[in-house]
């Protein structure tokens, strides 16, 4: 007996009992469209975080001034300036493993071009920053070492301080005033987006730390001397990171002078541990919805099982006759049994269909991001058919092993 | 003629429910020949239905030997039964049993489906079935559509559709009016002229004397076997 015969008796089968096999397929639908628009959404959250670390740069470590006790009380991180920028070039020029250190003084202000102006946060900062937060000058050039030097009138800018000074028209070589001086924007940085917090990382404004410090933080306490709020440092690909954690917190307390016991008068962040470890619960996070979403499936190949079954006694006259007429036990089992798969693999199709428009209705809806992917479908597809295969096949070795004069008097 | 068609001897079979053992069927010995049509008669109980069910190879004698066309099946396994059951014998049941929702041509096909027998062959043959027996007009119809005789003609089509050598009827007119009883009649009675064996279950004496040969059975052995002048359904219509 061919397959095409079979598979034609299995749909007539199918049609006869509209209703019936439409419930009994809904299980699937929504355990295959359930799975799909649950790992979308997993894998969107997951991209999500996967996006802030690239827009953080990879292998990021922030040096952040340490804490001043002063009459017993302990102030917080960053109440005293302790690092500087020299700790920067020393973390570059003494441990192997960092790629680049950019000290930061970050401040903020407002930014005037002619009648409009906008408020932003600026950083002093030294040319290695756009190489620690892997971030491209798209128009104009980054900062020239002389300009470091000696203090140069000149900035980058974010997208967003871009657009809401500039518009369309480029900003490249105009001058615009930051606390009154006046700085000449020499280029503009690629678009980051958000961080973590959910802030936008370009409304922002780079410059020269020396100009930074000697020209527009004016009065604040960080002009003074050569402190710092921070140094963001990038471990190159490869290296160990606590490792390199390690020796910057040991160069740093010998720059420091302190002594055995005493506490560091810094702190050592890793932001890119943190992201990371953000990424795994965001992993286990779709990976618990997966398999929240594969229970629904579970469930309703128990639902084909259970119509298989009812259908099989019903339908114990018909194999009776089958039987009588020349089926064999095993083409008994295969029409049962394609009965079950067509079932559960229709309901796949559906259920696919229904995941894709849910997922996509979700991100149309919802703004939460959802990603499909081609893998999730396939597996979703291949698990219905599994699940047709494993629970249709009690019923139909059951219907296969009746016996002919008894299927035939079956009242 | 060397052996004939059918050959049983000493058949038995025991039913076990629970501790005990009912025979059903306690040594029965007789041959048929090819081109007989015999009618096996019994009140119920009698063991007729459990021979017919050994005769059509659906169950597996206790003791004793079948020989069918001079093989002998007592002993086949279960996929060579049903290969038995597919090329030799055809049934015709009390209830017609017809596959709902399906036409008249396709359940006169299904045997060959079963015998992989390619498409292009089974439709042919099974048109021919039905125009032989007169329902080349409803080959589309479902069972519903049809009257009880014609549901039992479409069941006699699926039954010669594969040439068998033997025609099983089980009560075939259990289910009909007294008149379709005749004409059905009529109808295996033609065949059987054209050739084909048939062995008839009934209680029914009016039916069975349609037959050439009566057997009957009671308390699981035959009490009486003896020739019959068929009385011709063809001239009651």
């Amino acid at each position: 007996m061919n397959f095409t015969a079979t598979l034609r008796i299995a749909l007539l089968a199918l049609r006869i009992n509209k209703l019936r096999s439409a419930l009994t397929m809904l299980g699937i639908i929504i355990g295959v469209a359930a799975v799909i628009v649950m790992i979308a959404v997993g894998n969107g959250a997951q991209a999500r975080v996967e996006d802030q670390i690239r827009s953080l740069g990879s292998n990021i470590i922030m040096v952040l001034s340490g804490s001043m006790t002063s009459g017993g009380a302990r102030g917080g991180s960053g109440s005293q300036p302790t690092i500087t920028e020299d700790d920067a070039y020393a973390l570059n020029r003494e441990i192997d493993e960092i790629q680049a250190a950019a000290p930061s003084l970050r401040g903020s202000g407002q930014v005037v071009l002619g009648n409009t102006n906008w408020s932003t946060v600026f950083y002093g900062t030294s040319p290695e920053y756009l190489q620690v937060r892997d971030w491209p000058v798209i128009e104009g050039r980054g900062f020239e070492q002389a300009e470091i030097n000696g203090a140069g009138k000149v900035a980058l800018i974010g997208q967003t301080v871009a657009l809401n000074l500039f518009g369309e028209t480029n900003p490249v070589d105009q001058v615009v005033r930051i606390n009154k001086v006046p700085l000449t924007i020499i280029g503009v940085l690629d678009r980051k987006g958000q961080n973590m917090m959910g802030q936008d990382q370009d409304d922002i404004v780079l410059m020269p730390i020396s100009t930074a410090r000697k020209r527009v933080l004016g009065s604040s306490r960080f002009a003074a001397g050569r402190n710092v709020g921070s140094i963001m440092v990038k471990v190159k690909d490869g290296a160990d990171m606590a490792a390199a954690e390690a020796r910057m917190r040991e160069l740093l307390r010998q720059r420091h002078r302190l002594q055995n016991g005493q506490d560091d008068d810094f702190y050592v962040r890793n932001l890119s541990e943190i992201l990371q470890a953000q990424e795994a619960s965001s992993k286990v996070m779709s990976l618990l919805l997966a398999a929240v979403a594969s229970v629904s499936l579970l469930v309703g190949g128990i639902g084909i099982m259970n119509i298989m079954l009812v259908s099989v006694t019903e339908r114990t006259r018909e194999i009776g006759l089958r039987m009588a007429v020349g089926a064999r036990a095993r083409d008994i089992l295969t029409q049962f049994l394609v009965e079950a798969v067509t079932l559960s693999l229709i309901g796949g199709a559906v259920g696919i269909l229904l995941g894709v428009g849910g997922a996509t209705a979700i991100a149309e809806f919802a703004g939460w991001r959802t990603e499909l992917s081609a893998s999730s479908i396939v597996l979703a597809a291949g698990f219905a058919g599994a699940i047709g295969v494993f629970f249709g096949y009690y019923p139909a070795r059951k219907a296969s092993r009746l016996l002919p004069i008894e299927a035939l008097r079956y009242e | 003629m060397s052996e004939p068609l059918i050959r049983v001897e000493g058949l038995t079979k025991d039913y076990v429910m629970g501790s005990n053992v009912v025979p059903a069927l306690r040594g029965v010995t007789l041959d048929i020949a090819a081109g007989e049509f015999v009618a096996v008669m019994g009140p119920s109980g009698s063991g007729k239905s459990t021979f017919m069910n050994l005769l059509g190879c659906l169950d597996h004698p206790s003791a004793g030997s079948y020989r069918l066309g001079g093989q002998e099946v007592s002993a086949l396994s279960g996929d060579e039964l049903a290969a038995v059951r597919n090329r030799k014998l055809g049934f015709v049941f009390q209830h017609f049993n017809l596959l709902a929702r399906t036409t008249a041509l396709d359940n006169v096909a299904l045997p060959l489906l079963y015998g992989n027998v390619p498409a292009a062959e089974r439709y042919p043959r099974a048109e021919r079935r039905l125009s032989q027996i007169g329902l080349a007009e409803r080959m589309d119809h479902h069972p519903s559509q049809l009257s009880g005789g014609q549901q039992q003609r479409v069941a006699i089509a699926r039954a010669l559709v594969n040439d068998p050598q033997l025609v099983l009827a089980d009560e075939p007119t259990g289910a009909l009016d007294s008149r379709t009883s005749v004409e059905i009649m009529a109808l295996l009675q033609q065949l059987n002229r054209e050739g084909i064996t048939i062995v008839l279950v009934t209680h029914e004496h009016d039916i069975a004397d349609f037959a050439g040969r009566i057997i009957s059975f009671r308390d699981g052995k035959v009490v009486e076997d003896r020739a019959n002048v068929a009385k011709y359904a063809a001239a009651e219509l």
